[in-house]
């Protein structure tokens, strides 16, 4: 029930939440009003996703209080929260991948009629909402069947279905197509017309613009600033994000490559459960610049790259270093071919986390001279390229010997970083290289991948990220179910276009 | 992952049911020629089916439960040894053989909520729980047990009315004691509540994504916690079906692997009831050829008919005949942030 038009419709009031050893909220205040898309703002890991969890009741805050239409409301569990109308779409999305749409929208508000399930009449109550809001799915596809766009829309049927007020959308857009985002967009604007407000949270400042009607920005677990997305600019947004003056544009030279360095020819992988996840994809990389790989998560980037970089066997076609065919799933060979390689998962692929560091920058090398003679280790050799690493790449850490789990992300990466391309290398392979990262980081793996291209090695970059693609690619390839749909000038290209060859429709 | 084996947009995707289905219609095919040849002994070897079946469907019913809930249960063996011997002496002490039945159900059940408590709430490997559980069964029927005391007798067959003078069907399928009539009602059952009750949507979603089902307000310990328990209860049925139905007395170690073939047979069924119902009588029928090959005097090893059921369960679980996938949740403790 509204009193009066000015009482917020959601409000916390000093919510605090420590986990050990981080203050991931401090004394975090925000309201929602009614009818509105509020604009949560703030790099990976300001604590944005820690604050609606408290709201949605699956954490318990430390300290502070949360405020419905103006009461205080207790909020034990997200049973709580689904009664007080209350919907989350998380960021990695809570579906059961084996279950139908249509069981996945009703598990825990099922239609019934008597002791069984009325699955007749819950599709009926699905197709009416998916009609109003322009939510198209089919309820009787198998979750997992669907591509990561209507697992989406399912996702926010769900939330519909049980009636919501208030709407939290975490992250919605990191899985999407630049046109997708539209359709989402759309959708918000059509549920805040008919009453629904909405958290909306990202750490993309173009959307913020386009979709807010208000801006909260965190930083470090607390609120720095709130901003009318109608008098600020992007750059405003940045610094106030960042907490310091940051540049958005990568600065780089025009690229001057030179001969083929790197070629895939023909490549096939096959999935087990799946079919060919990566399908006859061939392309090439000159010595001296960057291709992107765009194309959004889930499309075969992630078999194309372990495949590439021997950590799976590939069903057909060769990979090509310097002119000389290296042989299948074997990452030796191709380290000692010139490759490096920035995995997607770091803690999986990139480092052993509970290894010291020292150790951890010389797993490519650590059987060479000079840090193995004759099979004994040189541990003296290893700590001196260890702390020069360190200092070279800035990686922040109270000493060498400290486990690499013991890091933050950034600095992980980083670790990861200076190990792959202090290497002499000829083709650096890096596969979201800053997923995860403050901006910080973020300028500095960009800058030294570039760095690198200047200096003539064939750099490939896989990224979900658009506009770490457009910034860093001298050319663009995109890829959709496991086909390369093009490859594109980086000068001549837009967003639009890119859109477009990321939904699979080839210009 | 988008890439798939579309099909207009759609994965084909086979019932969970259809290859013991397949077997299912060949047996029957085969039985019904046998039977035209002599009546009789394929009528002997279909109730030695049925008879080697039904715990074999109690015990994979049990497995069904726990791991359609997240929970494994490779203790399904001692929960069964155990209530058969509770079931057992009760009907020893008593005599009656309605309280044995129970005392063997809430044998089972107690030892559902022991894994239940190890697993959930200690958050303990689950597969040392159910070995806990194996080894605890045979430990304590072996020192309590006594050779020598005698029970006033078992459950006798219940003639099924008209239905029992079908010819073949009606001797094998409706003229049977009591829990074999349980065992096949129970799988009836079962199905309806995984796939046509909340109770069964929200244990399928608690042991494939408990943190969704969660976020939707639901308990996924308490879902855990009665699932388990009811699971112990069948595998307890199981156990008195020996005692009371099958054999009629207790015996060391008297479970003699049921336990774990249930397993396969579960694995066999792709955790489905009908499915697995289905391939306990292919495990049943694969026993009771085995016993009558060796009656006759037929020069085929009877080894290598008791091996079938074994090599098409490697066949299934290595995937030839569609895949058969696990719960994705089961074996992992469930923590809430
Ligand atoms: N369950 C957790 N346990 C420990 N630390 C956590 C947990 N969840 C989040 N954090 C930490 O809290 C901080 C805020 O995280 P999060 O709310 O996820 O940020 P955001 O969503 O803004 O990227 C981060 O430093 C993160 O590492
Ligand atoms: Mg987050």
């Amino acid at each position: 029930m509204k009193t009066t038009t000015d009482t917020p419709v959601l409000e916390t009031k000093d919510i605090t939440k420590t986990f050990p050893g981080t203050l991931a909220n401090s004394k975090v205040s925000i309201r929602l009003e009614q009818g509105e898309v509020l604009a949560l703002l703030g790099e990976n890991g300001a604590g944005k996703t820690t604050l609606m969890n408290i709201i949605y009741g699956l954490y318990d805050q430390d300290s502070g209080e949360i405020f419905l239409n103006g009461e205080p409301y207790n909020i034990r569990n997200p049973h709580d929260a689904i009664a007080a109308g209350i919907g989350m779409v998380h960021q990695h999305f809570m579906l059961v991948p084996v279950f139908t749409v249509l069981e996945n929208i009703m598990l825990g508000a099922e239609v019934m009629k008597g002791p069984f399930l009325n699955k007749t009449q819950a599709r009926q109550e699905i197709l009416e909402l998916s009609n109003r809001y322009g939510l198209e799915v089919d309820p009787d596809a198998v979750v997992e069947d669907l591509p990561v766009g209507i697992q989406q829309r399912v996702e926010i049927l769900k939330a519909l279905f049980r009636d919501v007020k208030i709407l939290i959308l975490d992250e919605p857009t990191a899985v999407l197509t630049p046109q997708e985002i539209q359709e989402l967009f759309q959708i918000m604007r059509h549920l805040t017309e008919s009453g629904v407000s909405i958290v909306f949270i990202t750490h993309k400042l173009k959307e913020v613009l386009e979709i807010a009607d208000r801006i909260v920005i965190m930083r470090r677990g607390e609120v720095v600033g709130e901003a009318n997305p109608r008098q600020v600019s992007e750059h405003d947004l940045a610094n106030l994000m960042v907490g310091r003056e940051v540049s958005l544009v990568v600065d780089k030279s025009e690229a001057a490559p030179k001969g083929v360095q790197f070629e895939v020819k023909d490549l096939v992988v096959k999935d087990p459960m799946k079919g060919l996840a990566v399908n006859h994809v061939s392309f090439a990389v000159r010595a001296g610049e960057v291709l992107g790989i765009a194309g959004v998560q889930g499309n075969g980037q992630t078999e194309l790259a372990e495949a590439m970089t021997g950590l799976r066997k590939h069903e057909g076609g060769t990979v090509w270093i310097s002119g000389m065919e290296t042989p299948q799933a074997n990452p030796r060979a191709l380290v000692e071919h010139g490759m490096a390689h920035i995995p997607e998962d770091r803690h999986k692929h990139g480092l052993i986390l509970q290894y010291p560091l020292t150790d951890n920058f010389v797993l490519c090398t650590y059987y060479k001279e000079p840090y193995s003679k004759h099979g004994v280790r040189n541990k003296k050799a290893i700590l001196t390229t260890a702390e020069e690493l360190i200092k070279r790449f800035d990686v922040r850490t109270p000493s060498a010997f400290i486990s690499a789990g013991d890091l933050s992300g950034g600095n992980q990466q980083k670790v990861i970083v200076a190990r792959e391309l202090s290497r002499d290398v000829s083709v650096v392979i890096a596969n979201q290289p800053t997923r995860g990262l403050d901006v910080g980081s973020i300028e500095y793996i960009h800058k030294t991948l570039i760095r690198l291209r200047d200096e003539g090695a064939a750099v490939l970059v896989i990224s979900s990220e658009l506009d770490e693609i457009m910034s860093l690619s001298d050319r663009i390839a995109v890829m959709y179910r496991g086909e390369i749909v093009d490859v594109v000038d980086a000068k001549q290209t837009t967003r639009e276009e890119l859109g477009l060859l990321m939904a699979g429709s080839k210009s | 992952m988008t890439v798939g084996v579309m099909n207009n947009g759609k994965i084909r995707r086979r019932p969970a049911w259809a290859s013991p289905l397949i077997f299912g219609v060949i047996v029957i095919a085969v039985a019904v020629f046998s039977f035209m040849k002599n009546p009789s002994v394929t009528e002997a070897v279909m109730s030695a089916m049925i008879r080697f079946a039904v715990p074999l469907m109690l015990g994979a019913l049990c497995g069904i439960y726990c791991e359609r809930a997240g929970i494994v249960n490779i203790g399904i063996e001692g929960q069964m040894l155990l209530s058969a011997f509770t079931a057992y002496m009760t009907n020893v002490w008593t005599g009656n053989l309605i309280l044995a039945l129970l005392a063997g159900a809430l044998t089972g059940a107690l030892l559902g909520y022991f894994l239940a408590v190890i697993s959930i709430k200690l958050k303990l490997n689950q597969i040392i729980g159910g070995t806990v559980i194996n080894i605890l069964a045979i430990g304590i029927t072996g020192f309590f047990y006594q050779v020598g005391m005698t029970t006033k007798g078992k459950f006798g067959p219940i003639r099924l009315g008209p239905l029992a003078k079908i010819p073949l069907v009606g001797p094998v399928l409706f003229n049977n004691p009591p829990i074999t009539y349980i065992a096949f009602l129970m799988v009836i059952i079962s199905h309806i509540i995984f796939f046509h009750t909340r109770w069964g949507l929200r244990t399928r979603a608690v042991g494939e994504h408990p943190r969704a089902a969660d976020t939707l307000g639901i308990d996924v310990f308490k879902t855990r916690y009665l699932n388990t328990i009811i699971g112990g209860a069948l595998a307890g049925l199981a156990g008195a079906f020996l005692t009371l139905e099958g054999v009629g007395t207790f015996e060391r170690n008297m479970t003699n692997g049921r336990g774990f073939i249930a397993l396969a047979v579960m694995i066999f069924g792709k955790w489905n009831p009908i499915g697995s119902a289905l391939a306990a009588l292919l495990f049943g029928l694969a026993n009771a050829l085995q016993t009558q090959l060796q009656f006759m005097g037929i020069n085929i090893p009877h080894q290598f008919i008791g091996m079938i059921p074994y090599a098409l369960t490697i066949v299934v679980v290595s995937g030839f005949i569609g895949r058969s996938r696990p719960p994705a949740a089961e074996g992992t403790p469930y923590e809430k942030e």
